[in-house]
C-alpha cells in the first residue's frame, strides 16, 4: 500500500500583506499568494496540475487557473467546515501526488474577513450548525458556541482565565517579533486582558482571533522532485482528518462527552502513522480562532492528559524556550486570521529555520486546523 | 428576534412546543432518545420514530453571557444569558435555552450572576412557543 509518510514535501510558501482592509479583491489576492508560493519554490505556474482549498473559498479553480496560467489540472479538491479544512488541503494534495494523480499541487486561501461581512450576521444562510436549536435563544456567533464549551471546561477542570491569557500572550509575544503580523507593534499585558470588554462571557476580546484581509498559498511536490527545488523541503510526515462519531460541529452539545472533539480523532490517526511522538514535537502551530481551543487541542493531540490543558500553559510553556513553543508567527489571535493557513506556512518557515521567532534547531512541527469542527492536522519534518 | 428555521426533522419538536409540550425524538424500535432529530437511529438504523414526552426538569450544564456586537434585537437585551440544560431523563441531551424569571419573561430577566452550573431548572413556554427555563428554587 502506498504510504503518505514523507512521500511529499512543501517546497514553496507565499502570502500577501495582512491588514484589516486591503484594497484588492479576494481573487487578486489569491493570485498574488499563489504566484509568490510558486516563485518561492522555483516552479513555473504551467507545471501545476493539482489544487486544493476550502469550500468557503470564493475564488474557484477556473478563475485561479486561467488567471495565473496553470497547466492542465488532473486533481482538484475542496474541504469543508471552515478552518477545520486548512491542513486537509495539503493532506489531499499529498495523497494525490503520492498516488500518482498529480505532480505539483497548490493549496490556497484568500479571504477578506477584515473588511468584509461577519458570516454570523447573515441569518438567511444556515451556518454549518443546527441553527434552529441555538440561534433563537441568542447563541448567535461562533464565539458564543465555543464560550459554552469553555465555561464547562473551566468548571470541570479548574482551569482559569489566566490559562487562556497565557495562550493569548504567547501568540501576541510572537506577533511582536513578526513584522508581517497585524499586532506586530501592539504588546499585550495581563492587565489589558483582565480588563478587556467581554464578547461572550467567559471569553473576552483578547480570547478572539483577528478579523483580517489576506491570502496565503503553498506548493507541494513529491519528495524526489522536492530535493531539486529552490528551498529546503519540509516533508509531510503524517496527515489526518477527524470527524468523531456523534460529533455536532461547534455546538457539540449532544453526546456523552462534548469536551472531546475532533482533535482526539485526528490525533489517533496522526500518531499511528508517525515515527515520532508528542514529546518529540519541537514547535506547534495550534488553531486559535479562540484561546480556549488551545488547551483542548493540547489534550487532544496528546501533549498532556485530559483536563490538564490549562495547567500545561503555565510557566511559559508556550513561549520560545518553553515545553511547546506555539503559533510562532502570532497565530490567528495576533498575526492574521485567514482560516489557519498562516499557521501552515509558519510551520514551514520554522522547519526551514527562517521563522521571525525561530525555535532553535526545530525539525518537527505539528500543525492543526480548527478544533470544535471537523478538523485536520499535519506532522511536518525537515 | 430570530424564529427557529424549522426543517422536516425538527418540525414535530416545534409543533409540540407550540402546545406547551416538551418532547424528544426517540427510536420506535430500540427506544434510544436522540437530539437533534434526524431521519434514522444511529444505534439500530431504524427509520421508525416517535416523539416521547419528557418531564421538563433538568440541570444547567453550562451557560454564556453574550455582549455586543450582536444582531440588533439581541444587542438591545445584552448582556443576557444563554443556558445549556441537560435533561433529567437523558443527560446527554442538552437543550439550548434561556434562564428566565417566569414564562414569557425576556432573555435578560434573570441577572447573569444568578446563573450557576448544576442548578435545577424547569421548562416553561412563552407566547413565542420556544421552551425556556425557570429556576427550580427561586
Amino acid at each position: 500500500m502506498a504510504s503518505l509518510k514523507d512521500a511529499t514535501a512543501v517546497v514553496g510558501i507565499g502570502q500577501t500583506a495582512f491588514a484589516k482592509r486591503l484594497d484588492e479583491d479576494e481573487r487578486t489576492l489569491a493570485c498574488r499568494a499563489v504566484l509568490a508560493a510558486l516563485d518561492d519554490a522555483g516552479i513555473a505556474p504551467g507545471e501545476v496540475d493539482a489544487l486544493a482549498s476550502y469550500t468557503m473559498e470564493e475564488t474557484d479553480e477556473v478563475e485561479l487557473a486561467k488567471a495565473v496560467g496553470f497547466g492542465d489540472l488532473t486533481f482538484f479538491s475542496r474541504v469543508g467546515y471552515g478552518g477545520g479544512g486548512s491542513c486537509a488541503t495539503v493532506a489531499h494534495l499529498a495523497a494525490a501526488i503520492a498516488t500518482g494523480q498529480a505532480t505539483v499541487g497548490v493549496a490556497w486561501r484568500s479571504r477578506k474577513r477584515g473588511s468584509g461581512p461577519r458570516p454570523w450576521r447573515d441569518t438567511t444562510v444556515q451556518l454549518p450548525t443546527p441553527a434552529q436549536w441555538t440561534r433563537p435563544y441568542g447563541l448567535l456567533r461562533p464565539v458564543d458556541e465555543i464560550a459554552m464549551l469553555t465555561r464547562r471546561y473551566l468548571h470541570e477542570y479548574g482551569a482559569t482565565r489566566d490559562h487562556l491569557f497565557n495562550v493569548a500572550l504567547a501568540c501576541r509575544n510572537r506577533a511582536n517579533q513578526n513584522p508581517a503580523a497585524i499586532m506586530y507593534d501592539r504588546p499585550l499585558t495581563r492587565e489589558m486582558y483582565m480588563n478587556a470588554r467581554w464578547i461572550s462571557e467567559p471569553l473576552c476580546l483578547f480570547d478572539n482571533c483577528l478579523e483580517t484581509d489576506g491570502a496565503l498559498a503553498c506548493v507541494i511536490v513529491g519528495s524526489e522532485r522536492a530535493r531539486d527545488c529552490r528551498r529546503r523541503p519540509v516533508y509531510v510526515h503524517a496527515a489526518a482528518q477527524g470527524l468523531p462519531a456523534q460529533h455536532h460541529g461547534m455546538v457539540n452539545y449532544w453526546n456523552d462527552d462534548p469536551l472531546t472533539g475532533p482533535a482526539w480523532t485526528a490525533a489517533r490517526h496522526l500518531w499511528k502513522h508517525a515515527d515520532f511522538a508528542p514529546e518529540d514535537v519541537d514547535v506547534a502551530q495550534i488553531y486559535d480562532a479562540f484561546t480556549a481551543l488551545v488547551p483542548l487541542s493540547l489534550e487532544g493531540y496528546g501533549f498532556c492528559g485530559r483536563g490538564e490543558g490549562g495547567a500545561f500553559t503555565e510557566g511559559g510553556a508556550l513561549e520560545i524556550g518553553g515545553r511547546l513553543p506555539l503559533n510562532t508567527g502570532g497565530g490567528g489571535l495576533s498575526e492574521a486570521y485567514v482560516h489557519g493557513f498562516n499557521l501552515l506556512n509558519e510551520g514551514v518557515k520554522q522547519l526551514r529555520g527562517t521563522g521571525t521567532a525561530q525555535v532553535p534547531g526545530a525539525s518537527t512541527c505539528l500543525v492543526t486546523a480548527g478544533e470544535g469542527v471537523p478538523t485536520s492536522a499535519l506532522l511536518l519534518r525537515s | 428576534m430570530l424564529k427557529p428555521a424549522v426543517d422536516t426533522d425538527g418540525a414535530p419538536f416545534w409543533e409540540y412546543a407550540a402546545r406547551g409540550e416538551l418532547r424528544v425524538q426517540a427510536c420506535a424500535d430500540c427506544g434510544e432518545l436522540r437530539f437533534p432529530p434526524r431521519p434514522c437511529c444511529p444505534h439500530c438504523q431504524s427509520f421508525a420514530q416517535e416523539w416521547r414526552p419528557v418531564s421538563g426538569h433538568g440541570r444547567i450544564w453550562s451557560y454564556v453571557v453574550p455582549h455586543p456586537p450582536l444582531l440588533p434585537d439581541y444587542a438591545a437585551l445584552a448582556p443576557y444569558n444563554v443556558v445549556l440544560v441537560e435533561l433529567a431523563e437523558a443527560p446527554h441531551i442538552r437543550l439550548v435555552g434561556n434562564l428566565v424569571a417566569a414564562a414569557g419573561a425576556p432573555l435578560d430577566s434573570v441577572p447573569a450572576d444568578r446563573v450557576r452550573i448544576g442548578a435545577g431548572v424547569r421548562v416553561v413556554f412563552g407566547a413565542d412557543g420556544l421552551p425556556r427555563w425557570i429556576p427550580e428554587r427561586p
